[in-house]
């Protein structure tokens, strides 16, 4: 089990990079510390670099520029086999030749352990996976999914392994057993304590599996939260599209002379009393359709028009509309829902302001 | 270890450049000079062989002879083996597992088998020294060869593909044509390539089925040595000259030669 | 491979092929075939003998001298090009420029026309004008590779190396750029050495490769004709008179029809043999 640090950590995949470039980058300047025995995700669109970060922490990956850190060691220079680290990949990785209790053995064979001890502890990992029926069964017999769980075990059999890395791994797996896997690996994380960070553009993936949640987009980090803190208060319009189903609306608006947000003229209260810092940049409101209701009779509120409902079972989005732009409001099942005009109440706490995409506090 | 590896695949290429080296040497020479003395290099640079090979009717005609039965080949096998290998590939039909394998026996057929045969049903349909029949009779490899191809590819594109277009309302022909033909296009590729290859290196066949007006450029060529005495020099630049098809051949493919090698079904 | 619909119409979509090979299959076999139960004495006379020809085929101490030389000139030559191939090609670079360049240089002595290569060698191992031939002399080797057999089988097999490794070679690294990164990635996590590397991921991904590499070098190597008669004519005596050269000088040359139709019948059926056990061997692995 390990502390993971990662310093001033830059990536480029070209040869001669250049500073003054974004696109030449693959990581930019990124700094993130993980404690020792949580669970992380790595939460992204493609190509936001979530893979790459992932191949510099196992070691797959020499940074450009940076450090990485287990428990204050530096073990940037080191190769994986050095790092004691664990990575299950996309696709299920056996030696197909080896039987599931060999491909179990391999790691702690390749490091000299005497056999007893790779025998008993073979057999406490094929427990914890629900393998042993299997082990004296040649791995490439097994399904995608008892397949990765070999892959899971591999990484499990060390004692001493500092994380476990998963990329995307249910990728293969049928949907109707990915649920399964995934409680598997929440179960084990509890069990044993191991460090483990999970790589994926999942939300729902993201969300169940992780106590913290690194976002990121085009080489950055833009938030580390929990899914509750990435869920209520987004610190960038990213988050707050990328992750919701559906995301975040963005209201274009401007701030007026006494610090209050207006869309269309209309003024909107904001968990911001005063957003006159934020004059002069791009502006935006952003609330999530989850806090967003209908006025009831005698109440004001922004006049929309109801374009279309899509029922969901729970619940219900309402496509609503003022002007160019487009709502989407959430109604709870047993919700009221107005014919054709409305109006739109806004939750004033989960209202926020955006500044060229970054939160105003 | 680490800096071991390249010299491997260098010494192997310098292997193979050797005698490659070597025929293009004694091109630039004069048979005087070859037989003269051993030099490393040619001490009298001349042109006068591939000046003779490209103007002399002969000798040319030869090249022209021999390509005009390989891409006549190749364009043959691989058409035919398109709407067969969608058939293996795509369909279930009494005898097919049969009829794939006998198809491939074809091309463990010993050409020094049929020579003589050949010969034989050639001339009796009044086909011999036409370039079309070398064409005709390298179908009994390629063809196979274009099939099995063909099959690993199409294996690959989704059922599917075919299922939405006929749904769509697309005749056979125009989905294939249109639709399906351009998802293989590595494939197609690849095929030709190989029709290309094994036809255009194969002589014992083309020179049995040919005597004059289709003669191929190794028929030619073995007549220089055997009439005017050893013309080395000549046959060097001719010999040499029978290898640019195929470099030419590899440059444009050497992107899909990995997947080729990998025939689909690797 | 998603399941295939029983269609019988299919068969129209194959009768082109199966009219092309089989005129260029069937009509010449079955010529075959009747020669090699007939007896002629020219005047398009034919006498039905039986199995007259065969049983002399194979009891003729000719034919199966050239059998032997042929299993021996495949055997070598397996051993040593798929090893070789194999090797080269885990060698290759995977990436950048090398890659092309590597995989044209190597892919040229397959395009080359048999009969040149035959020539090529034939000149390149002489002792006064060829490079190897001058240089072995130059190196003390009495090397004379028209009058000693053990010289023309070494320049036979060398021009063969020469001429189909890269066969081995290119459809190995098709093979191996298969292999996912992954495997590689995890090996190296799981602190495995390079030959655990190869043992547990390169050489079991590649086994079916290797078959189809045996498999073809096997056949042609076993039908080989043009380039070996070129090179050596058969000779010295017929010291390099393979299967294929003897077929040829007796169908050809002495024009016995009768036996060299058998020896044909015969010669096709060994390659079948031993080509459909490869094939039940490549496609049982696969059903497995």
């Amino acid at each position: 089990m390990a502390q993971i640090h990662l310093r001033a950590l830059r990536h480029s995949y070209r040869a001669r990079p250049r500073d003054e470039v974004m696109a030449d980058w693959a990581l930019r300047e990124l700094n993130l510390d993980w404690r020792n025995g949580g669970a992380y995700a790595l939460l992204g669109p493609s190509g936001c670099g979530k893979s790459t970060l992932l191949n510099i922490v196992s070691g797959l990956l020499r940074p450009t520029h940076g450090q990485v850190l287990f428990d204050e060691r530096d073990v940037t220079g080191l190769e994986p086999g050095e790092r004691n680290i664990a990575q299950v990949f996309q696709f299920p990785v056996v030696y197909d030749t080896m039987t599931v209790a060999d491909n179990l053995a391999f790691p702690l064979r390749n490091r000299g352990l005497p056999e007893p001890q790779v025998r008993s502890r073979v057999r406490e990992i094929a427990a914890l996976l629900d393998l042993e029926a299997t082990l004296d069964q040649r791995a490439a017999g097994l399904t995608a999914d008892g397949k990765q769980k070999i892959s899971l075990g591999r990484g499990l059999v060390r004692a001493d392994v500092a994380a476990i890395l998963f990329d995307e791994p249910l990728t293969v797996i049928d949907p109707h057993l990915k649920w399964r896997l995934r409680s598997k690996l929440k179960e084990l994380h509890q069990r044993l304590g191991v460090t483990m960070i999970y790589v994926t553009h999942d939300q729902t993936e993201a969300l169940t599996f992780a106590d913290q949640v690194v976002v990121m987009d085009n080489g950055q980090v833009v938030q580390a939260g929990t899914p509750v803190e990435l869920f209520e208060r987004p610190r960038h319009t990213f988050v707050g599209h990328f992750i919701g189903s559906p995301g975040m609306n963005l209201l274009p608006c401007e701030i007026d002379a006494a610090g209050v947000a207006r869309f269309d003229g209309h003024a909107v209260p904001t968990a911001v009393a005063d957003a006159s810092a934020a004059r002069g940049k791009l502006t935006q409101i952003g609330v999530r359709p989850e806090h967003l209701r209908f006025a009831r009779a005698g109440e004001t509120g922004l006049p929309v028009a109801i374009e279309r409902t899509s029922d969901l079972g729970r619940v219900t989005v309402v496509d609503a509309r003022h002007g160019e732009q487009l709502i989407k409001v959430l109604v709870a099942e047993a919700g009221h829902l107005p014919s054709r005009d409305a109006s739109l109440v806004f939750d004033m706490r989960h209202t926020q302001v955006y500044a060229d995409g970054w939160i105003v506090e | 270890m680490r800096s071991l590896k390249p010299l491997v695949p260098t010494l192997y290429i310098v292997f193979l450049m050797l005698p490659i080296y070597w025929l293009l040497n004694m091109s630039f020479k004069t048979t005087n000079e070859i037989l003269g003395g051993f030099t490393l290099w040619p001490h009298n640079f001349t042109l006068a062989n591939y000046r003779t090979i490209l103007t002399d009717s002969t000798w040319y005609m030869g090249y022209v002879n021999s390509l005009a039965y390989v891409l006549m080949n190749t364009v043959i096998s691989v058409t035919v083996a398109l709407p067969a290998a969608y058939a293996f590939s795509r369909y279930r039909f009494l005898g097919d597992k049969h009829l794939f394998f006998w198809l491939l026996t074809n091309r463990m057929a010993p050409p020094a088998v049929f020579a003589l045969p050949f010969f034989q049903l050639y001339s009796a349909i009044g086909l011999f020294d036409t370039h079309i029949a070398v064409a005709l009779a390298h179908c009994l490899f390629n063809i196979p060869l274009a099939v099995w191809i063909l099959e690993g590819f199409m294996s690959g594109v989704p059922k599917e593909l075919d299922e939405t277009a006929f749904v769509d309302g697309y005749p056979f022909w125009k989905f294939f044509i249109r639709i399906f033909l351009p998802t293989i296009a590595a494939g197609i590729g690849v095929a030709c390539f190989f029709c290309f290859m094994f036809s255009w290196v194969e002589l014992l066949l083309a020179k049995t089925l040919t005597s004059v007006d289709a003669k191929p450029i190794a028929a030619t060529m073995t007549r220089t040595a055997s009439t005017s005495g050893y013309e080395l020099g000549l046959l060097a630049a001719a010999g040499a000259l029978t290898i640019v098809p195929g470099a030419v051949v590899i440059t444009f493919v050497r992107n899909y030669i990995a997947k080729g090698f990998a025939l689909g079904r690797v | 491979m998603s399941a295939r619909t029983v269609n019988q119409k299919a068969w129209w979509l194959v009768l082109p092929v199966v009219a092309l090979v089989a005129f260029n299959a069937v009509i010449p076999l079955m010529a075959v075939v009747n020669y090699s139960v007939q007896e002629t004495f020219g005047n398009n006379e034919f006498f039905f003998e039986g199995v007259r020809w065969f049983q002399q085929v194979m009891q003729s101490a000719r034919f199966r001298e050239a059998l032997q030389r042929q299993l021996l000139f495949t055997a070598i030559v397996l051993v040593i090009q798929v090893p070789l191939g194999v090797a080269i090609a885990l060698a290759m670079p995977r990436t950048g420029i090398g890659v092309s360049i590597c995989l044209v240089l190597m892919a040229m002595p397959l395009l080359i026309p048999y009969n040149v290569v035959g020539a090529m060698w034939n000149i390149f191992a002489l002792p006064d004008i060829g490079l190897m031939g001058h240089g072995l002399i130059a190196l003390g080797f009495d090397f004379n590779y028209t009058r000693q057999p053990l010289a023309a089988w070494i320049t036979l097999v060398t021009m063969d190396v020469w001429h189909w490794t890269s066969l081995v070679v290119l459809l190995t690294y098709a093979g191996l750029s298969a292999i996912p990164d992954a495997f590689y990635q995890a090996a190296r996590i799981d602190g495995a050495s390079k030959w655990a590397i190869f043992r547990h991921i390169q050489l079991p991904k590649l086994k079916h490769v290797l078959l189809i590499a045996v498999l073809l070098r096997f056949m042609d190597s076993f039908m080989v004709y043009t380039e070996a008669v070129v090179l050596t004519g058969g000779g010295p005596g017929n010291a390099t008179t393979l299967l294929s050269i003897d077929l040829v000088k007796t169908a050809l040359g002495q024009f016995d029809l009768g036996p060299a139709a058998a020896m044909s019948l015969i010669y096709f059926l060994i390659i079948l043999l031993l080509s459909w056990l490869f094939y039940t061997v490549m496609t049982r692995d696969d059903a497995k």
